[in-house]
């Protein structure tokens, strides 16, 4: 398969762009920060993504979805990156349904996810930098089984209809799809650095029946190994856009600003700066690519997706870093909008494991 | 799809007949390349036979149409055939400036009488060519170029120096940019193919700070060479030059990539290092993985027409300088040993030399800073100062 988009992920790309861009600008951001919105994200504008069919991109077409793949999602994830357009679309419609794929689960869950009804959260991390390490306890009780224990940096998880939670069962790790109305459940909401909100959860010994269990209990790790490489993938694409916004609003200024007489942009220094940002997010670009083909090929992606995390990880930190120090002090003012791509990439950079984690795992699957 | 999976099966069967166990071996010195041309320098016997194979069957140039000693394959095919000798680990059976630089250039400009005569003995390795585009005055402003062409009726008289010409000492044809017209600057270039055996050419090989001599001075005195020679059309030659880089580009930028049959730096580091070393080694190859994927992608986009032209500048510049940097971590790795530079522990210095020899990658082909105007203006669209 080609290493490029196919004319049918090309015209999806478009009508995302041209869609996101219209329901969903940066100013659609802002303006909910100045609200002081509590919710994180647009109700609304979660019911229109499921009327263009976006909530169900990845959903089998048996199960009522478009049954395309993460090639697809990511171009839509692309363009919400590059519109710091608040969204429940990589937790909920890229993660949490390849979680929920080809389990029971899938029956009560995906409906919700079709209709726009339902948004999901991820409650994997237990500590402040990402380790993939699962000590919540899941003891059986009853039909069901209790859950204890502490979850962090849950987008959404405040307000999500669903959480998908990883818990040690005494014999392995266990996937649970939580309700939100779950008792003993207690979420608190904490507002992150570029406006987006990631909830602290506590779970004193929340009761859930044995339904909400995600595929066997014990043998939770193959779906959360597939909850993670979506999510690191679709954070990587999520990730693209965010950097080539960055980048791209840094060129036009480049063109635009003038000093001693001259467009900045037509000084060498500037020049090879920018030339040299766009390779490395040309070549972050390739790596995602890469990825998502061989997610969606159903190979081993387990390198592929490493590789793309870190890459793009610090591809979009270069071209956030360059965009603010390029636009020089009104870079630094909260007027313009090149510092929420700042903070929105560090954000994207630390979910689901940063660069230094995805390099250190490559080089122990590399026997180093 | 049905014949692409038949096709992959086939493919492999024939490597796996045809290849040679020693050709699926790392290339472990630059004597493990294969040249060809009229007097080839085989260091083992089976490189011999694994180039004659791959010659015989086209697919030393597998995309080449087969009326040009190609393997007449589509794209697809092209790209199985790489994978599966990727798999096997197969070495590449011909090193070739034939290959890279000339023969898409004689595709896309040359004759059919041109064609014909040069690309089949390319295929094959029968000639080996070199290219004459620098010269002393004439480096990253390479159209200031003064080697001389003139006019003499059914051929042209050729006088002037180039430098940098890689193996100019053992090539049997050169293609070389000349001047043709002194009054204007790049519309006075031609592009001129002839023989070295010529009489008026000499060259002299350069001592390089590796040791080695790559590279060599070239001297015409007053070379004759037919007008039938003329690649493109006189004083057009900058068209083809232009042409030639990018691929020139797309092939050193493929240096940046770990070879076929194991990564040396990985062999070093599970040797055990010290953590900041190991960290170091550990996010280089996040860059070199996804430099891979890149030039995957790359090579697809080309062969669809979908490569932003300037695209090869990219690709030159992110290459050569990442293979700048894999070196330097194979010397940290190295320790001591990598240092000796003659004796047989370091093979003769190997890795010193390999390490000293990548600080070109960044100067010969143009250097990275005329890469990133390239990229800057052609592709980024900055204004000029």
């Amino acid at each position: 398969m080609p290493l490029y988009l196919t004319d049918d992920q090309a015209l999806l790309r478009d009508t995302a762009k041209e869609f996101v861009a219209d329901a969903a600008p940066v100013s659609h951001m802002r303006a909910r920060r100045d609200a002081n919105d509590a919710t994180g994200f647009s109700r609304d504008l979660w019911k229109s993504f499921a009327k263009m069919g976006f909530t169900g991109v990845i959903i089998p077409e048996a199960d009522g979805g478009l049954g395309l793949g993460h090639v697809e999602a990511g171009t839509i994830l692309e363009e919400i990156g590059r519109n710091l357009s608040p969204s429940p679309f990589l937790a909920t419609a890229v993660a949490a349904v390849e979680a929920l794929k080809g389990s029971a689960s899938r029956e009560r869950w995906f409906p919700g996810i079709l209709s726009g009804d339902t948004v999901a959260a991820l409650a994997i991390d237990e500590r402040s930098k990402h380790d993939g390490k699962v000590t919540m306890k899941a003891e059986r009780s009853g039909n069901g089984f209790r859950l204890t224990g502490a979850k962090q940096f849950v987008t959404h998880g405040h307000v999500a209809d669903l959480l998908i939670v990883a818990a040690n069962t005494g014999h392995g790790t266990t996937l649970f799809a939580v309700p939100n109305d779950a008792r003993g459940l207690t979420a608190t909401p904490e507002r992150l650095a570029d406006a987006s909100i990631a909830a602290r959860l506590a779970f004193d010994g929340v009761e859930v029946d044995a339904d909400a269990v995600i595929g066997e209990v014990d043998q939770g790790d193959a779906p959360l190994a597939r909850l993670l490489s979506a999510g690191r993938t679709g954070a990587s694409a999520e990730m693209l856009g965010v950097g080539g916004g960055a980048m791209d609003m840094t060129v036009s200024y480049l063109k635009e600003r003038k000093q001693f007489g001259v467009p900045i942009g037509s000084f060498q220094a500037l020049q090879h700066r920018a030339a040299h940002l766009y390779s490395e997010m040309e070549v972050a670009r390739a790596a995602v690519l890469k990825a998502q083909q061989l997610l969606d090929s159903s190979q081993d992606a387990t390198e592929a997706v490493a590789v793309a995390k870190a890459m793009t990880g610090l591809a979009t930190a270069l071209a956030v870093q360059e965009g603010v120090q390029m636009h020089g002090g009104i870079g630094m003012t909260d007027e313009y909008d090149i510092g929420f791509y700042m903070k929105r990439a560090r954000v994207l950079a630390e979910m689901f494991g940063d660069t230094n984690f995805h390099a250190n795992a490559l080089a122990e699957a590399a026997g180093y | 799809m049905e014949d692409l999976d038949q096709f992959r099966l086939e493919t492999r069967a024939w490597l796996e007949e045809n290849c040679p166990a020693s050709m699926r071996e790392p290339v472990r010195s630059d004597k493990d390349a294969t040249w060809g041309g009229r007097n080839p320098v085989f260091a083992h016997p089976d490189q011999k036979v694994w180039m004659d194979r791959m010659g015989a069957r086209g697919w030393t140039v597998p995309d080449w149409p087969a009326a040009y000693g190609g393997g007449g394959l589509s794209a697809a095919e092209t790209k199985i055939l790489r994978e599966e000798m990727a798999r096997l680990k197969c070495r590449n059976p011909l090193n070739s400036f034939g290959i890279s630089m000339l023969g898409p250039a004689l595709l896309k400009y040359g004759t059919e009488e041109q064609k014909l005569e040069h690309l089949p003995k390319i295929a094959r390795g029968e000639i080996r060519w070199c290219q004459g585009y620098s010269e002393p005055g004439a480096g990253s402003d390479l159209a200031g170029l003064q080697t001389s062409a003139e006019d003499a009726g059914d051929h042209f008289i050729i006088n002037g120096q180039k430098v940098w010409t890689s193996y100019a000492d053992q090539a049997d044809w050169i293609f070389c940019l000349v001047r043709t017209d002194k009054t204007v600057k790049q519309a006075g270039i031609s592009f001129l193919l002839f023989d070295m055996a010529s009489e008026g050419v000499s060259t002299r090989p350069i001592l390089l700070i590796s040791g080695y001599s790559p590279f060599c001075e070239t001297f015409f005195d007053n070379v004759k060479v037919p007008k039938a020679n003329l690649l493109g059309e006189l004083n057009k030659g900058w068209d083809v030059a232009k042409f030639l880089l990018g691929h020139e580009r797309e092939m050193i930028s493929g240096f940046g990539l770990a070879g076929t049959g194991g990564d040396p730096l990985i062999e070093a580091a599970r040797l055990g290092l010290d953590p900041i070393l190991r960290a170091q080694i550990a996010l280089f190859e996040v860059r070199s993985k996804a430099f891979g994927a890149m030039s995957e992608k790359f090579i697809d986009e080309l062969k669809s027409g979908k490569a932003h032209p300037a695209q090869p500048s990219m690709m030159k510049y992110y290459g050569t300088e990442l293979n700048k940097a894999r070196y330097e971590l194979m010397m940290a790795a190295g320790g001591s040993d990598a240092l000796e530079w003659e004796s047989g522990a370091s093979n003769h210095g190997h890795a010193a030399r390999a390490w000293l020899r990548t600080k070109g990658n960044s100067i010969e082909g143009g250097t990275s800073e005329v890469q990133l105007n390239i990229v800057a203006k052609r592709i980024l669209d900055l204004p000029g100062a």
